[in-house]
């Protein structure tokens, strides 16, 4: 069997296929090899947990973009028991690169929406690569607006390298799409649980990335740009992603630690791809989870958390100065609740 | 020509003007060029006129400072939440040095001044923001003063305007300046609740994050004449679609054409059409001064 592997892997690579050699070979002579087998297994598992174990940021972007990672369709498929697709913004069209619809988990009726990428060639043409226009957003949106209706939670699934950029995508209003789902988002009075599968590219993540919370895959990455760009812009040089990937903090124990997801789902040995079901099944009880943990909250109160959680992100220093030149002068400003006034704290995210 | 050496001898690289004032004459030398039509324009007059060429109508860029004095009514603006200082919460290579240069550079805390003041005599609270501050490119610092903005005319009743202007998010910061967009956008959501104007103004240029969160927000958009406007870059868009772009594209003569903003307004007349539209809010006019 071909299959697909990454520049880092290829010691573990070879070293599964003399195993698989040797286990032939044993087979088609009557040769016991039980014993040097063994030994090589326990040195591919060593390797393996070697190499896992000590990814770098580029390395885990490399497998968030890994052509045999479930795309979102697949996930659908193994985690919810039945899904009805849904299609169309009801304005300009069908964008393939997101999906959506009705689906049972468990025997709780949810709203999924995702983005969604292609498995080869063909289908990525048909999905323009997961790289969604202003229709996929509002899309997105009208299926959100649709949840909030019949009262149902919904799960977004984040997989996509960026809004797609183009002439018709800027004409339609790409900015004024992820806005709007922006500020939809943080008010819909529903819970939104947010799974980032593979990668958060950007603002065109951030659309369908809103929510009471955020679970992240291990090897997934979110980030304000793609390190390719952002060595583009710092040394003209978009060869040099490596060294940006490491500056972004975008891995999922960087943004755990930044407060900036809620959750880290570890992937199986070797990365979701190479056990595509149990990966499934660590998402679906995550998810499970956290919709029975959302679901015992009023929605009002839920919506305000939602707004809170947003609003603590960001970090900045509030200077000292003498009374005579602060600026807090002008009326109004007694009730500042988030107002931070003394000097030197740190504003925003202290989450544990 | 008294302040000619400082410029080229790097001691002085911008002007302080005083709200209400208009910007003094730039100091580098008496003429400039348009750089739309290439022709030459007296400072004293380019500055008397907005910084808008008398020829072909281009607007030329205004640093926050110079908006604040020709929009506002006399003395009128006080600052809000000046004391708010970025960090550099990622360490990244280099940012610590780039945000002096930019503060040195524009005498700017940050790329946005917010405030409360007065256009032709009606109460607003406002934000300005400065392109030549790291390409007004918003980290946490700009976001939570454009959501502290929010929230306080919410809780006022007053209308917001805010000119906009920015390369899109600071990526120095990482994902606390990507949240920046859903942050200020969900108190754009309080605001809007709250049933209170918010207007944006786009001038040159407002793209990526900024105009894909408040930027493009406003219950009314307005924007400067030939600004830039858009989500995506224009190399990133040529590179993608290997093709080069129409002329004109992104352009705000661009988006009111495909129904992406309410009207182009030039600079001369701004303070008249918020007037206006701030009246038709239900803005009572104070007594100015």
């Amino acid at each position: 069997m071909t299959s697909f592997s990454l520049e880092f892997e290829k010691p573990l690579v070879e070293l599964e296929k003399r195993i698989e050699d040797l286990k032939e070979f044993s087979l088609k002579k009557g040769i016991d090899l039980s014993d040097e087998i063994s030994i090589l297994e326990k040195k591919a598992d060593e390797l393996r947990k070697e190499i896992f174990e000590n990814l770098t940021p580029w390395q885990r972007i490399l497998i968030a973009r890994h052509p045999k990672r479930p795309t979102t369709l697949e996930y659908i498929d193994m985690i919810f028991d039945e899904f009805i697709e849904l299609h169309g913004d009801r304005e300009f069209g069908d964008d393939g690169a997101i999906v959506g619809g009705i689906a049972d988990l468990g025997g709780r009726a949810v709203t999924v929406i995702g983005t969604q990428k292609g498995r080869d060639t063909k289908e990525n043409i048909a999905r323009n690569f997961g790289m969604p226009h202003p229709e996929g957003y509002r899309k997105a949106l009208r299926l959100m607006k649709q949840a909030e209706k019949f009262r149902r939670p919904i799960v977004s699934f984040v997989d996509v390298v960026g809004a797609y950029p183009g002439v018709e995508a800027e004409e339609r209003g790409q900015g004024i799409a992820i806005a709007r789902n922006l500020v939809e988002m943080a008010r819909l009075s529903t819970s939104i649980v947010v799974v980032i599968t593979g990668e958060g590219g950007s603002g065109g993540a951030l659309a369908i990335g809103v929510g009471d919370k955020l679970i992240m895959l291990e090897n997934a990455y979110f980030s304000v740009i793609s390190p390719e760009g952002c060595a583009a812009i710092l040394w003209k040089d978009g060869s040099r992603s490596q060294e940006a990937a490491e500056m972004l903090k975008l891995t999922a124990p960087d943004l755990k630690a930044q407060g900036i997801i809620d959750e880290l789902l570890p992937e199986p040995q070797g990365a979701a791809h190479k056990d595509r079901m149990a990966m499934a099944r660590l998402i679906r009880d995550a998810v499970i989870k956290a919709l029975d943990e959302l679901s015992g909250i009023p929605v009002r109160r839920l919506v305000e958390r939602r707004y809170a959680r947003l609003r603590r992100i960001g970090k900045y220093v509030v200077s000292e100065m003498p009374a005579t030149e602060a600026p807090m002068v002008a009326a109004g400003n007694e009730d500042m609740h988030v107002a931070p006034d003394v000097a030197d704290v740190e504003g925003g995210s202290d989450e544990t | 020509m008294p302040n000619f050496k400082g410029i080229f001898q790097g001691k002085q690289k911008f002007v302080t003007v005083k709200a209400g004032q208009v910007p003094e004459e730039p100091a580098d030398g008496l003429w400039t060029k348009c750089r739309q039509c290439a022709g030459i324009l007296y400072k004293k007059e380019l500055t008397s006129n907005l910084g808008v060429c008398g020829d072909c109508g281009f607007h030329f860029r205004l640093s926050a400072r110079e908006r604040i004095a020709i929009t506002l009514d006399e003395d009128s603006f006080v600052e809000y939440d000046e004391d708010l200082l970025t960090t550099d919460p990622l360490g990244f290579p280099g940012y610590d040095t780039k945000i002096e240069a930019a503060k040195q550079a524009t005498g700017l805390n940050e790329a946005i001044i917010t405030g409360q003041g007065r256009i032709d005599g009606y109460p607003a609270l406002l934000g300005f923001m400065d392109f030549s501050f790291i390409g007004a490119s918003m980290g946490s610092v700009v976001g939570e003063k454009v959501t502290r903005l929010f929230e306080r005319a919410a809780r006022q009743k007053l209308p917001v305007v805010i000119f906009c202007a920015s390369g899109g998010a600071r990526m120095q910061e990482g994902m606390f300046s990507l949240m920046q967009m859903a942050k200020t956008s969900a108190a754009y959501g309080k605001l809007s609740e709250a049933r209170v104007l918010y207007i944006s103004v786009l001038t040159n240029p407002t793209t990526a994050g900024v105009f894909a969160s408040f930027g493009s927000l406003g219950d009314i958009i307005i924007a400067e004449p030939g600004a830039l406007i858009g989500f995506t870059g224009q190399r990133v868009i040529e590179e993608t679609i290997r093709q080069k772009l129409p002329p004109g594209f992104q352009t705000a003569e661009f988006a009111l054409e495909h129904g992406l903003i309410d009207m182009i307004v030039d600079r001369r007349n701004i303070r008249k059409t918020l007037g206006s539209l701030l009246s038709l809010h239900g803005g009572r006019r104070e007594e100015a001064g």
